[in-house]
């Protein structure tokens, strides 16, 4: 076998090592370097193996040789092979960026540990991307999850202590569910190979354990995923967390979590199973459309803007949710959809933030005034990623809503199409209040004269900027992949 | 060039303006040579265009697929082509206006002003040429963005607060509204390319079309039909030269255009006719109208009273097009070029009095005819062209639409016209009276101007010729509309 066909078990491989590595250097500048040259190779990975799906379809590996049920299965289809390409792509950029912010942000001692625990959670979470065994996927998460607690307690606040306690607190639970989930479908099958699991599962539907293993399951990945009203443990993570780190897990953690959801609820238990024989898909919508308009008007009067832009992940967490509920291609399509879009959005808008807090120290609405001349071309790319996030065209947020709204209206759902533009209107409320401030209002008196963000921190906020307005226009890749997932999603069922 | 290659050059020749205007933000001659030069070359690239195109096969240009089966596509069509040549043939005079108005105002960040300039006159371009409703919306929401800088100009807590009024109704209704509407559109026919006759096959129930025409027109903020109005008089805060392009000619233009558009080519005139729902939107163009020319009248605001002016003229538009029959359609078609001409003039005019007197209020214009004959003579041409008397250009739209609403037999629409002639000769005239009749006041700040610099006068008694010649020469416009409705 060349070194080609262990591609799928490279990406994760690849920053697990680059982990323990970064601790092992201890000096900050040769961690961050061992942290960035990893990402880029699984990155590139992430690409090439996209590209050998998009040709010769599902890739199967056996970790180790050992062939399944008996051995693990890393198993990367279309939607993973594009889940993956936004989980290595995210921290790639943030990384670029991270040099600096990280230093301003995070005591010197601890920076080689900040990159160790970076590289875990981003392992973790390719790790979830790419497996195919469901036991797998918990071990993954709780990588993940573990080195996550730790990153958001190394936020320059005290109060980041306490938010990484909460999340460890609500992210053990979600944790321990998903494994009792876990423990009652191999109870059921004896086995634990998603694909295994699938083909087993409907013999064996009609029983209390499996109904109670897809409670426990969608409720544990509802918790990870920050789904309304599960959500509680999200703003202030977000909010406190470095800004790097930040950036990284909105653009990345809860996509994977909305991975892990379709896989389960369509690879898995199949959508028939799920979202119609279970009442599940009406509990989504409504879940969906709460988180959307709750989250989007808390967004409204946030003061600080890490915490406004974490509602407003609840929001389009939403978006995600609403999506699936619709049990239907066009639905699908724009979870999909949204799950790459709102990447490159919010990343944007994390990186920027990051790049306000390394200049300006503070990222509440007061510090914003006047930052329109102060920081122009940081402000300009938050603008950009505002707009994108309220859905205007041609922005990759127009693609999405268009979806979603097209989806809805296909099933005559108008109260629910009018709800999400409400919605859409929401973001145009919270992000304006932004704008008004960096633009119209003076900089403070006695303010100390600032620069605008070191390139390394425009370069990444600028590509994913960039990528925004690209993938709104040109989106043969986002849609075409998203189709062709959706479809195989959907017709895993017979 | 060939038809194709001028296409692509027509959004392209603005946006690389924008970039020029950037780059030679050192020097203000040249950057303001940039938007005249660029001004210039787009006209005639829309006016060779308009000439040698072949109606039977367009050209087209495709952007990009946003959306699989759906593309952002140029195609021009008689009625945009008209929007496009008004347009840009109107974008370098109010450059040169623009260059005069400016330096005497001592406006700051004047090259952020021609660039979100440039810019917008691009996305009316592309709204002017868009080949279906995707891409005609794409470009409308462009063009809402780059105008809000334009609007917050002066960068005070009164711009912002307009700014807010401004963005929330146009955004507002285009999302909630209009995406909503073409959603729909498309889930219901699979496409949204505007074709004669309409998109909709007869199973599609009368109640669902109703519905989406609503959808349609509450959607198209910028036809500023009640209660969706409120921007208009709102975006006055911004510069005069943006007030007159932008918001008498460029942005509201583009709403009516919308609407004008989705009735021939989304529903198509015959099913217009049929609807309901139609005559209510018929009667609530007709009662903005009304509306619109009363509060003008007891607007002592120059600016406000034009604004007030504009939300009513642009309801003839939108009730031309909804009354279903072809005279209608072209009576409003022919109105967006006909009032485009007469309002930039009456703008022009209001721009040149705040500058040079610096006079804002209506009731402080006594005798100023006297110190400026050429801009109140050209203000009393515009006037009289809103009016709709001849010989001005304002008298053909008139014809056509009050032929249009006596075809149909809807009393309220020909009540609505007639009654907002007078109104329209109450609320202009006195204006023109005062100036040039009664004494001037005593006593004032600014007594020793004369008249309005060389630019601006240049640029307004351009207009006013223009509203003079079309009345005389209407076939370029006249033959364009007709297309739309016979082609």
């Amino acid at each position: 076998m060349s070194l080609w066909d262990h591609l799928p078990v490279l990406v994760v491989i690849v920053p697990l090592l680059a982990g323990p590595l970064c601790v092992l250097v201890e000096r900050p500048l040769a961690a961050w370097g061992v942290a960035l040259v990893a990402a880029w190779l699984s990155f590139a990975a992430a690409i090439v193996l996209a590209m050998q799906v998009a040709d010769t379809g599902t890739i199967s590996y056996e970790l180790g040789g050992w062939a399944p049920p008996w051995g693990i299965e890393y198993r990367i289809d279309t939607l993973g092979s594009y889940v993956l390409l936004i989980v290595t792509a995210i921290p790639a950029l943030v990384l670029v960026a991270a040099k600096e912010s990280v230093v301003s942000e995070v005591p010197e001692p601890l920076i080689a540990r900040f990159y160790g625990a970076f590289m875990l959670a981003f392992a973790g979470l390719a790790g979830i991307v790419a497996t195919g065994d469901a036991f797998n996927v918990f071990v993954f998460l709780e990588i993940s999850s573990l080195s996550s607690y730790a990153l958001i307690s190394m936020g320059k606040d005290r109060r980041a202590l306490t938010s990484a306690f909460e999340y460890l607190v609500m992210g053990t639970i979600g944790a321990t569910f998903i494994l009792i989930g876990i423990g009652f479908l191999y109870m059921m099958t004896g086995t634990l190979n998603m694909q295994d699991l699938a083909a087993r599962l409907p013999a064996v539907s009609d029983t209390r354990t499996v109904r109670a293993g897809f409670a426990f399951l969608t409720v544990g990945i509802g918790l990870k995923l920050a789904m309304f009203p599960l959500h509680l443990w999200l703003p202030n993570a977000y909010a406190y967390a470095p800004s790097a780190v930040t950036a990284f897990l909105a653009a990345t953690a809860t996509k994977v979590a909305v991975y892990a959801l379709l896989r389960f609820l369509f690879g898995v238990f199949g959508f028939e199973f799920a979202l119609l024989e279970m009442p599940f898909d009406d509990i989504l919508m409504i879940l969906g459309l709460a988180g959307i308009l709750t989250a989007s008007l808390v967004a409204v009067f946030q003061e600080d803007i890490k915490r406004m832009l974490a509602y407003s992940s609840v929001a389009q967490i939403g978006y995600m949710v609403l999506g699936i509920s619709l049990a239907s291609t066009t639905g699908v399509i724009a979870t999909t959809l949204h799950l790459f879009n709102h990447a490159l959005m919010k990343g944007a808008l994390f990186l920027a933030l990051g790049a306000v807090m390394y200049r300006i120290g503070g990222v509440s609405l007061r510090d914003f005034a006047g930052l329109g001349r102060r920081m122009p071309w940081t402000m300009a790319a938050i603008v950009i990623g505002g707009l994108s996030l309220i859905g205007v065209p041609p922005t990759a947020g127009f693609i999405t809503k268009w979806y979603l709204v097209l989806g809805t209206v296909e099933q005559g759902l108008w109260p629910v199409a009018v709800l999400v533009l409400i919605g859409s209107l929401l973001a145009l409320l919270y992000v304006w209040k932004l704008v008004e401030a960096a633009y119209f209002e003076p900089v403070p008196k006695g303010a100390a004269t600032v620069r605008e963000a070191p390139w390394s921190m425009l370069l990444p906020i600028w590509l994913l900027v960039g990528a925004n307005i690209y993938f709104g226009i040109h989106t043969e890749v986002t849609v075409g992949l998203a189709t062709q997932a959706a479809n195989e999603l959907m017709g895993l069922q017979p | 060039m060939s038809p194709e290659q001028l296409l692509t050059w027509i959004p392209l020749v603005p946006l690389i303006a924008a970039f020029g205007v950037v780059a030679a933000r050192a020097n203000p001659n040249l950057r303001e040579g940039i938007s005249i030069g660029a001004g210039v070359i787009l006209f005639l690239l829309v006016a060779g265009l308009a000439a040698t195109i072949d109606w039977d096969a367009p050209p087209t240009l495709v952007m990009a697929t946003p959306v699989a089966g759906l593309s952002l596509v140029l195609t021009p069509e008689p009625l945009g082509m008209l929007f496009a040549l008004v347009a840009s043939l109107l974008w370098p005079i109010t450059t040169v206006y623009a260059l005069g108005y400016m330096r005497a105002h001592h406006e700051d960040n004047q090259t952020r002003f021609y660039t979100a300039f440039a810019v917008s006159i691009a996305a009316t371009m592309c709204i002017a040429l868009a080949g279906n409703m995707l891409t005609l919306f794409v470009f409308y929401e462009v063009l809402s963005v780059s105008t809000y800088p334009l609007v917050t100009h002066a960068g005070t807590e009164k711009a912002k607060r307009a700014g807010r009024v401004y963005l929330g109704l146009l955004m507002g209704t285009s999302i909630g509204f209009l995406l909503l509407a073409m959603v729909w559109t498309w889930s219901l026919t699979g496409t949204l390319d505007f074709t004669p006759g309409g998109v909709f096959s007869d199973e599609v129930s009368g109640g669902v079309l109703g519905i989406l025409l609503l959808l349609y027109v509450f959607g198209t903020g910028k036809a500023a039909l009640m209660p969706f109005h409120r921007w208009l008089p709102a975006a006055m805060v911004a510069p005069t030269p943006v007030s007159a392009l932008l918001h008498a000619v460029a942005v509201v233009k583009a709403g009516v255009f919308t609407v004008l558009k989705v009735s021939v080519y989304i529903f198509g005139l015959e099913r217009i006719e049929q609807l309901l729902v139609a005559e209510w939107l018929v009667a609530l163009a007709a009662l903005t109208i009304v509306l619109a020319s009363t509060i003008a009248l007891r607007q002592d605001n120059f600016k406000a009273r034009l604004a007030y002016s504009t939300v009513s003229q642009l309801s003839y538009i939108t009730m031309g097009a909804l009354l279903g029959v072809a005279t209608g359609a072209i009576g409003g078609g022919l109105h967006i070029a006909m009032h485009a001409f007469g309002k930039i003039t009456l703008f022009f005019c209001a721009g040149a009095v705040l500058v040079t007197a610096h006079k804002s209020k209506i009731s402080e214009l006594n005798g100023i005819g006297r110190r400026m004959p050429w801009t109140m003579g050209a203000f009393a041409i515009g006037a009289i062209s809103m009016i709709g008397a001849p010989p001005f250009a304002g008298f053909v739209s008139k014809w056509y639409l009050l032929s249009g609403a006596l075809q149909t037999d809807q009393v309220i629409a020909v009540a609505a016209l007639i009654i907002s002639t007078l109104l329209n000769a109450a609320y202009f005239m006195p204006i023109v009276y005062a100036a040039f009749f009664l004494p001037e006041d005593d006593g004032q700040a600014h007594a020793s101007h004369g008249e309005a610099p060389l630019p601006i006068v240049l640029a307004l008694s351009t207009t006013a010729l223009f509203t003079i010649l079309i009345f005389f020469f209407p076939d370029v416009p006249l033959s364009l509309v007709q297309q739309m409705v016979g082609g």
